[in-house]
């Protein structure tokens, strides 16, 4: 990138970066600093709902399963590293053991606890979930409208159902007791308050990451690829674009940020429930897609922390779903720009946050 | 403009009262006020407002008002951790009662032992105190010795081939373990073992399996509406054999609900129910019509067991705030450890640092329903 | 062998249910090209609305009561929201009823409470039992198979032998030639809603005593309905009949090998596979849809 568009892109970094900033000091200047533990949540589904916009706003594949990937990473960090290895005697263990995959730990209760090191549980969730994605993308992407949003629900559901149903997942009740993720010698990832400043500005800048090399994917070969599809599949194929192999690793892409989220939103938590898998989980974060534009990262970003804040700290009361069910029909049906309107009207909107011009698929049952 | 007049009117009344008082105790309670378990978490919370306000109403704690901070949880134990959370660093409580289901209690247990929070749980598995958490009490009987009961009386009617039902909640998973752990034991085998989804609201599928393997009794193990539609549909498939259920059946609307269906139905259980059939020099006797007669009174509803947990709670945070003569929790936690003969309405509690429940097996009597009504279970 | 049979009836008990529900997706699906994912949540108020007025009206008012009102909402929703939408996309029309599904939910939720209710039993009580060839049932099982049989043929009758019902298949079959040809077609877009929302407030009603009543229960309804839809064939009403009872069936034997906490999560394996290997199912003509890419 040249200069002057190089800044273009730049300047939202800088502004964010500021934000982030400014409020951390404001809470800790107001002795609320317990805020920043929601904000550190909000960065981790900012992130599903960056990769998810990807998928949907920008390929325009919809997908009802993305609570099932967060979930996916999030479990497998959480069975591997409170499952107690109590047959250390076997060989499989020890080889492990010597590879470094395992880690000890003093128990709550004495004793010393032997699980799979936390790092190895963060890889092992990575790798199921591309696997899951590379499993159901490949039949799934084939079809469209209706078809894929049912397949992708019917895989989110059997997740769910599984998880529901497997007493090594705890079952109804999910797990705690997952240790902190050590990053070097000056960071763990956990709940602890004496960590979260920390914990706060590895969040988001892990959200800030995800929206650079999502940005940065979107201007290369892979994005104009996708946009293509989402534009015309046939033309596209017509092109010469691989549009089957192009949305698949689209799809495992944001599967795989979602995962990535949900195992370090685990270590935050320090455990995490089956609702995460839930369809009402997945329905949330397309709405949030919807909410920030359908294909606007920054606004995704932004709608998903401001609402998801707000959520987590309890402010819309028993209302909490329906706030999210009235905002997916509002903005869908009467504001497709999503909350764009509003800095639109502010005239930050060509800068910042860049929606497309051209309305999302047409579709040819509605001329 | 609802808030902002609530709040002047709150700011008025604490400038008029507000100078000479003592800063309040403040105890945190999580409890399934709604939702599927709102079976147990109504009655809990209802009690503990009511006995927050006898407790101000003579005068509070060491001098000290006592605060209730109330968070209902809705069973979810993903809301209850996050409550937990907020009531051990936002408001600092000096000790948490609830939550009303084992699940939940079991995802807190850590969080509380690792922070130091004093938590009174009123829920029922017996995983919540073995192993011991410094920190960690509870108040109901243990399921191992409600299994214990059930055995027995299965070997009073000559049951040896039993099916197993549990949900796939905390309660469900630790009292089906007990029930493995307990049958051998008592010459009892289980046949059937089968597990449902908490929210399940038919079961016809599952007893149709269970029925094909020649069963003479059923116990089900679970805190849900599924205890009433166990029944039902038991009755439907015409499978009659004893239906026994864990001491998670203690409130008159899960009959209520089974209607004609809940009929003799065995499960162990506290006094309170049957109350009226002690006799007068019954230890637990006055504590237990006192119970009974302020909240039925208030309340306009029957008792039931979940209740007097929460009121077995508050009682014990009380009785060791006032032996340790102090709000500090490590003092209070040391108090309440040491505590012994305190008549509650789940039985005598008898502390100690290994056993943080401090019932015995003597604190259940086998109840059925008869008539529509709990009776004392006589052979 | 009367094991066998009391799966088959616990099976063709929910599959019924099922596949009322499916018939309610084809028959708006077909006049309307939307598919409506609120399409359980009918099924729920339905025995929300009938379970509120039978403690004022005798039962059967109640549920014919119930059925007209949910009936006008179906309606009512039409006029008053899908049919402003009509230049919507596709992508936005599947998110828009998702929505409405979840404020349906939350409303009721508002409206009653979170708890299990359920409609008395039209015939005993809840320990009333009837032997059929052996396998014992409650009574209102056969209170469910029979008012499904009832729904299927006058529907059968409406859509064949009345001049609406015709008026409907026309629209389906070309709504361009059946707006030539004179026909209302907002009109019959609503009497579609209205007529699928009214048949799952009628199953809703039946089934209350059985598996009661929950503000939740319509989300995983119409998945099971749109796997039995899929199974039958998209856009075929009477296929879904089929469907239905397979996805009821296969649900109620995986009790007999599966843990049952599993029971749930069969039914969505059977629409995976089904979208995966045969999208147009059993019935359904080759590239009706745009199921599938060309």
């Amino acid at each position: 990138m040249t200069g002057p568009s190089c800044r273009q892109a730049l300047t939202p970094f800088f502004l964010a970066a500021l934000l982030i900033t400014g409020a951390q000091l404001a809470a800790t200047a107001a002795h609320r600093e317990f805020y920043l533990t929601q904000l550190i949540l909000c960065a981790y589904y900012a992130c599903v709902v960056l990769g998810l916009t990807f998928l949907v706003g920008y390929a325009g594949q919809i997908s009802l399963a993305h609570g099932a990937f967060f979930a996916i990473g999030g479990y497998a960090t959480a069975v591997l590293t409170t499952t107690p290895l109590r047959n250390s005697t076997e060989p499989w263990v020890a080889w492990l053991e010597r590879a470094h995959w395992l880690a000890r730990r003093p128990g709550l209760y004495g004793g010393e606890i032997l699980t799979v090191s936390p790092w190895a549980a963060f890889l092992a969730g990575l790798l199921v979930a591309c696997l899951a994605a590379v499993l159901i993308g490949l039949p799934a992407l084939r079809l469209r409208g209706h078809y894929l949003a049912m397949a992708t629900l019917g895989f989110g559901l059997i997740v769910y159902r599984l998880l529901l149903g497997s007493a090594f997942a705890g079952a109804a009740d999910g797990i705690t007791g997952v240790p902190p993720l050590r990053l070097g010698g000056w960071l763990e990832i956990s709940g602890r308050a004496s960590v979260r400043v920390r914990n706060y500005y590895f969040a988001w800048g892990f959200a800030l990451l995800t929206l650079a090399l999502l940005r940065n994917l979107l201007v290369s070969r892979i994005g104009l690829a996708l946009r293509a599809i989402h534009d015309n599949e046939s033309a596209a194929q017509a092109m010469g674009v691989p549009i089957g192999r192009v949305k698949l690793q689209a799809f495992v892409l944001s599967a795989a940020i979602a995962a990535a989220a949900g195992s370090l939103l685990t270590h935050t938590n320090g455990g995490l429930g089956p609702s995460e898998a839930s369809a009402m989980k997945s329905v949330r974060y397309v709405a949030l897609v919807a909410a920030g534009g359908m294909a606007s990262l920054w606004g995704a970003l932004a709608v998903s922390s401001i609402l998801n804040f707000f959520s987590l700290r309890g402010w819309f009361g028993t209302l909490d779903h329906a706030v999210f069910g009235a905002l997916l029909i509002a903005i869908v049906a009467f504001a497709p720009g999503g909350f764009g309107f509003i800095w639109r009207g502010v005239g930050l909107q060509r800068r910042l946050f860049r929606p497309r011009k051209k309305r999302l698929d047409d579709d040819p049952r509605n001329p | 403009m609802k808030r902002v007049l609530l709040a002047l009117v709150a700011c008025v009344l604490w400038g008029a009262t507000g100078k000479a008082a003592e800063p309040p105790i403040k105890i945190g309670a999580i409890f399934a006020v709604t939702g599927p378990a709102s079976f147990l978490g109504a009655p809990e919370a209802k009690t503990a407002q009511m006995l927050t306000d006898q407790l101000n109403a003579g005068g509070g704690l060491l001098g000290c008002p006592v605060q209730l901070i109330l968070k209902d949880s809705s069973g979810s134990p993903e809301k209850a951790v996050s409550f937990a959370k907020q009531l051990i660093e936002e408001e600092r409580v000096l000790a948490i009662i609830g939550p009303s289901t084992s699940g939940e209690t079991l995802l807190i247990k850590p969080i509380c032992e690792e922070a130091g929070m004093l938590l009174l749980s009123c829920a029922a598995a017996e995983s919540i105190v073995n192993p011991v958490a410094r920190f960690v009490f509870k108040t109901p009987q243990k399921d191992s010795q409600a299994a214990i009961w059930i055995f027995k009386t299965m070997r009073d009617k000559g049951i040896t081939r039993i099916g197993v039902l549990s949900d796939n909640s905390g309660f469900g998973k630790a009292g089906k373990e007990q029930l493995e752990t307990l049958a051998p034991e008592h010459a009892i085998e289980i046949v059937a073992n089968e597990i449902y989804d908490k929210d399940a609201t038919d079961l016809t599928d599952i007893l149709t399996k269970v029925k094909g393997q020649n069963v003479q009794a059923i116990v089900n193990w679970s805190i849900v509406p599924a205890q009433s539609i166990v029944a039902k549909n038991m009755r439907q498939l015409g499978f009659n054999v004893p239906l026994f259920q864990s001491h998670g059946f203690g409130n008159i609307r899960y009959v209520q609900q089974a209607g004609r269906a809940a009929e003799g139905i065995l499960f162990p259980a506290g006094r309170l129910l049957v109350v009226h059939e002690l006799p007068d020099d019954h230890p637990q006797k006055n504590v237990l019509m006192a119970y009974k007669k302020d909240y039925e009174s208030r309340y306009g509803e029957e008792v039931s067991t979940f209740g007097g947990h929460a009121y077995d709670a508050m009682m014990l945070v009380a009785e060791a705030v006032r032996r340790a003569q102090s709000t500090d929790r490590d003092k209070v936690r040391d108090a309440l450890e040491n505590l012994t003969g305190c008549v509650g309405t789940a039985g005598i509690f008898n502390f100690s640092a290994t056993d943080h429940n401090g019932l015995g097996l003597d604190a259940f009597e086998m109840i059925t329903v008869q008539d529509g009504q709990f009776r004392l279970y006589r052979p | 062998m009367v094991h066998l049979l009391q799966y088959v009836f616990s099976g063709v008990t929910v599959g019924s249910i099922y596949a009322i529900v499916a018939i309610g997706f084809n028959l708006v699906y077909r006049t309307t090209g939307i598919l409506n994912f609120a399409q359980g949540e009918f099924v729920m108020l339905g025995g929300m609305v009938a379970v509120s007025l039978a403690t004022v009206l005798p039962l059967p008012a109640a549920v014919a009561a119930a059925v007209v009102l949910v009936a006008a909402m179906g309606w009512l929703l039409e006029v008053a929201l899908f049919r402003r939408l009509r230049r919507h996309t596709l992508l936005h029309m599947i998110i828009i009823t998702i929505g409405l599904s979840i404020i349906i939910q939350e409303a009721a939720r508002h409206l009653w409470d979170e708890k299990v209710r359920s409609l008395p039993y039209f015939t005993g009580d809840e320990c009333s039992s009837v032997r059929l060839f052996g396998a014992a049932m409650s009574p209102q099982v056969l209170w469910v198979l029979g008012i499904t049989i009832v729904i299927v043929l006058l529907l059968m009758a409406f859509l064949h032998l009345t001049l609406p019902g015709r008026a409907m298949r026309a629209c389906a079959a070309n709504p361009a030639a059946a707006a030539l040809a004179g026909i209302h077609l907002p009109n019959m877009r609503a009497l579609a809603f209205a007529l699928s929302a009214g048949i799952g407030a009628l199953a809703g009603c039946v089934i209350s005593p059985i598996s009661m009543t929950h503000y939740e229960m319509g989300g995983s309804l119409a998945i099971k309905g749109f796997a039995a839809a899929v199974l039958g064939g998209l856009g075929q009403p009477m296929a879904a009949i089929a469907g239905g009872l397979v996805v009821g069936l296969a649900e109620s034997f995986s009790v007999s090998v599966l843990p049952a906490a599993f029971k749930d999560a069969t039914a969505f394996a059977i629409l995976l596979v089904v979208l995966f290997i045969r999208p147009r199912g059993f019935f359904g003509r080759p590239f009706a849809e745009e199921g599938r890419n060309a």
